[in-house]
């Protein structure tokens, strides 16, 4: 369903679903996915991880690896050459070569468990891993640190050695704190004070994985003549070209990164782990095709997962339902080394609201877990299940409508975020107005069955959507068809989003475009498909593109129809000027005499974001018996700005929905007393299957973005953020009880039951 | 020094309707099988111990995660893929109904999909939603959240 607040109904092509162009190659198993890669003379990588969550190592041994048959190189951290701490751009986010070279390859410490000490290249994948495992690594075995509490603590162990933290500006050494920051204005102590109603609450939550279906994995062929060739399954070719040029010291030039399909990322393939190995390998082996595929359990413990960590939330209103204050505590796990979301967090926390005063404190914690990395909209659900948890006890306690309430205190353009930056036209109060207006809203919850109680939650969130730079090649065909080239990784229908923007420019059929993705030796810079990102500013650039194109066009009319460029018009694919008139498919044919192929190509760099607003209504049935929970009905209610695709758009925000569903009541890193992930299985961590969701309602609301020509905002992260607190007060209403730990799963709602 | 080449087992076996001879190492799944020796990579591998269901293909009739079975059992036994489920004529209506319903965005667990509800309505050729969702929880999508695959597969069913 979509609600349009900004009637612009006229498009084309922007608004209707086609069929994505890579659709049938991706249902007939004909699409070539990261794994699927072949080489000739192909060999495979296998790396050694450490059993240890935080160890020494004291030595390694690998000569037993390399006198086995069959094995043609072993690597360790000395293998790699040393990197100063200098930062690259993923095109989204900032990596630190010298620790994401530690992080990939351990470097005399080991920071988790499943930290990669050593690797091997050998013929074939099972020689490979009996070589990983021939080799023998001898470790000082040290305390592990696995929340942000222990790592606080005083007297607790230091993970990265030499670490200064930066706390407020100043220099802190010896800590596991890497970084505390603030935002405030206004005063908030005065505001509490004067507040009729103050609530004050900690949330916390455990480090869960994106859990996307295909592990990692890296191709690398390091050449006689020095250039390296790699295939890798990434949300971002040119972060793998950035992050292994700078791990393995070689130029950026030397690295071509071919295009793969990818199977999921949500975040989580931004960050590069095997192509840095498979190229060393590929090196030490000759010059061979190496490859690496990693197993699950490795990807669950030495990946990217989002942290857990503690949230201290403490709000303040009036009797007649204004938000006086807002003070957080934002304290996530950043992993084995620095670099949490916590700075997004801080960002999103408060970003639902209009608050008079407010204060937002971020810690960013290193624990013994793995590095975390970006998982959707990162940092914002942790924030939103922290406020939204204490916004209903303020509605209740107040005895405020859930969803008017929030109306009343609505950010809105103008608008202050906690950081400071000011809003543009933004689509929350809309939202929010369609979700009160909604069926779901104004639907009775039903009866429970015998033994099953039921309750409803409302949550709302807000992620700011990325912009940055992007690359667009567009090439007229004699045939009228179009080639359009794109550096965007397409994880969901984004080549047929993107090319969909040009081709209601041009007037030419969205079934007329072949878009593809290539190689980073043949297409401008793009960065990663993250941040809600990628029909937004690519998109952009392809509808740039295309009115470079039609300009181009004109030029050669100018000079077949011997006119100036300015008595030439172009409308819904037809040039005109006087009585001369032609469509730009025909004209493809004529080019030719004017000058050969019309070409054009565009890159953007969009400063500023989107901004996403998304509000959530959730019912669930409690097993009063068992703690099971169901969700019975779910409707999202999202500002898209445009749904350039709407059955993608809707697609994007179910696939959300569940995924936050997971994380608020059954997804949780279980971890031993030793540091380990003792659940690292799809079977122990338990995402939502076909059966345990319904069928999820959407709403689009479509207030235009003002920074795109056709009002696009970017979709896919926000959706997963209201979740966490819907979902978790929804258990709330149906057994009384209050959830301030993620996830709500069945144990703690019977102990919560059975509690008193 | 030891080998690292275990036995190798022969095999003849029909793959998509073709018929192959092969020798196959005794240690190796036939997800590898597939992708390794025959070259068919649309298989899917997601994580080895049979709890996702993208490497799911159905073998004499039965849909089973290629993971969790050797290559040598398929002896004398017909396996097909998702790559043996369009025709000459065009493709399965499942496939069809998967494109037009948007029931995939990144497509990797989309072959285990298909090849998993091609199962069901082989046998059953209008399930309910209930239905649907019960025999798909063996395979593991983090994209769509489901909702428009089983829509897909209804559409296809109808």
């Amino acid at each position: 369903m979509v609600a349009t607040f900004e009637t612009k109904t006229d498009y084309k092509v922007i608004g209707k679903s086609p069929i994505r162009h890579d659709g049938l190659d991706k249902v007939t198993g004909r699409a070539i996915y990261g794994g699927d890669v072949k080489a000739p003379g192909l060999i495979w990588g296998e790396v050694l991880r450490s059993p240890h969550a935080h160890a020494r190592i004291k030595r390694i041994d690998t000569s037993a690896a390399e006198a086995m048959d069959g094995v043609f190189a072993v690597l360790t951290h000395d293998d790699f050459p040393t990197v100063d701490e200098r930062e690259v751009s993923t095109g989204e986010d900032v990596v630190n070569l010298k620790r994401d070279q530690a992080n990939i390859m351990a470097d005399k410490k080991v920071h988790y468990k499943g930290h990669v000490v050593a690797a091997v290249a050998a013929v074939d994948r099972n020689t490979a891993q009996q070589a990983a495992n021939a080799i023998k690594v001898e470790y000082d075995v040290l305390t592990p640190v696995s929340n942000v509490d222990d790592a606080m603590g005083d007297g607790a162990p230091v993970i990265l050695e030499g670490l200064v933290g930066d706390h407020l500006g100043e220099e802190v050494e010896n800590t596991n704190v890497a970084k505390v920051f603030r935002h405030e204005f206004g005063d908030v102590e005065d505001a509490f004070a004067n507040s009729d109603i103050v609530i004050e609450r900690t949330v916390s939550m455990s480090m869960i994985h994106q859990g996307y279906i295909e592990p990692h994995n890296a191709t690398a062929i390091w050449a006689q003549d020095g250039n390296i060739t790699v295939w890798s399954s990434t949300q971002g070719s040119f972060g793998v070209r950035a992050q292994t040029a700078g791990m393995i010291g070689v130029p950026e030039s030397r690295v071509k990164v071919n295009y793969v399909e990818i199977g999921g990322g949500f975040g989580g393939k931004t960050k590069v782990y095997l192509a840095p190995v498979a190229a060393l390998l590929s090196r030490k082996s000759g010059g061979r095709p190496v490859k690496l595929v990693m197993d699950r359990s490795s990807v669950f413990e030495a990946t990217g997962p989002a942290p857990g960590g503690k949230i201290r939330m403490k709000i303040g209103a009036t009797n007649d339902g204004k938000i006086t204050a807002a003070d957080t505590d934002i304290m996530l796990e950043s992993g084995g080394y620095p670099g949490s979301a916590v700075g997004a967090a801080a960002i999103c926390v408060f970003a639902c609201y209009n608050l008079p005063s407010s204060k937002i404190t971020g810690y960013d914690v290193l624990v013994n877990k793995p590095k975390s990395a970006a998982y959707r909209a990162p940092g914002s659900p942790q924030a939103s299940f922290a406020i939204e948890t204490v916004i209903d006890e303020i509605c209740d306690a107040g005895g405020f409508d859930k969803i008017q309430f929030r109306l009343d205190n609505a950010a809105h353009e103008g608008t202050r975020r906690g950081d400071g930056v000011q809003f543009i036209r933004v689509g929350l109060e809309e939202c929010l107005q369609a979700a009160k207006d909604s069926d779901h809203w104004n639907s009775p919850l039903g009866d429970a069955p015998e033994g099953k109680a039921r309750g409803r939650g409302v949550a709302s969130a807000y992620w700011m959507n990325g912009g940055g730079v992007s690359t667009c090649d567009i090439m007229l065909q004699d045939d009228g068809t179009v080639m359009l080239n794109e550096g965007s990784a397409d994880i969901g229908g984004t080549r047929t989003s993107i090319a969909m923007q040009a081709a209601e420019v041009l007037g030419i059929p969205v079934e007329d475009f072949h878009p593809s993705i290539p190689d980073t030796d043949s297409i401008g810079f793009t960065g990663v498909t993250g941040g809600s990102r990628t029909t937004y500013t690519t998109g952009l650039a392809a509808y740039n593109a295309a009115h470079k194109l039609v300009d181009e066009l004109k030029n050669r009319l100018a000079d077949l129809w011997e006119t100036e460029v300015e008595n030439i018009d172009f409308n819904e694919g037809t040039f005109t000027a006087n009585r001369d008139s032609i469509g730009i498919q025909e004209l493809a044919s004529k080019l030719d005499p004017t000058g050969g192929p019309a070409t054009a190509t565009a890159s953007v760099n969009l400063a500023e974001a989107g901004n996403a607003y998304g509000v959530q209504i959730c019912d669930l049935e409690v097993d009063l018996a068992t703690g099971k929970t169901d969700v019975i009905r779910y409707t999202a209610i999202q500002d898209v700005g445009k749904a350039v695709h709407p059955q993608y758009a809707e697609g994007q925000i179910q696939g959300g929905v569940v995924q936050g569903l997971g994380w608020a009541l059954n997804e949780e890193y279980f971890i031993t007393d030793d540091g380990a992930m003792a659940n690292r299985s799809f079977l122990d961590y338990r995402m939502p299957t076909s059966l345990d969701m319904p069928m999820i309602d959407t709403i689009m609301v479509e207030i235009a973005n003002p920074l795109h020509p056709y009002g696009v905002r970017g979709v896919g992260e926000v959706p997963i953020c209201p979740p966490l607190s819907a979902a978790a007060q929804a258990v709330k209403e149906a057994t009384g009880k209050s959830y301030y730990e993620l996830p709500v799963k069945p144990g703690r709602i019977l102990e919560a039951l059975n509690g008193d | 020094m030891t080998t690292n080449f275990p036995s190798k087992v022969h095999i003849t076996t029909t793959i998509n309707g073709q018929q192959h001879e092969l020798l196959v190492p005794g240690y190796m799944s036939l997800l590898d099988t597939l992708r390794e020796l025959i070259g068919l990579t649309g298989t899917k591998e997601g994580c080895l111990d049979g709890n996702c269901g993208a490497c799911t293909v159905n073998v004499d009739g039965r849909i089973v995660d290629s993971c969790l079975v050797l290559g040598a059992e398929v002896d004398g036994k017909e396996v097909k893929t998702v790559e043996g489920m369009a025709t000459p004529e065009g493709l399965h209506p499942l496939q069809q109904a998967f494109l037009e319903e948007a029931a995939l965005q990144c497509g990797i667990c989309t072959p285990g999909f298909l090849v998993a509800a091609k199962g069901l309505l082989d046998n059953e050729p209008s399930p309910s939603e209930g239905r649907i969702r019960h025999w798909l929880a063996g395979n593991l999508c983090r994209c769509t959240g489901y909702d428009k695959i089983v829509r897909a597969v209804q559409k296809a069913s109808s």
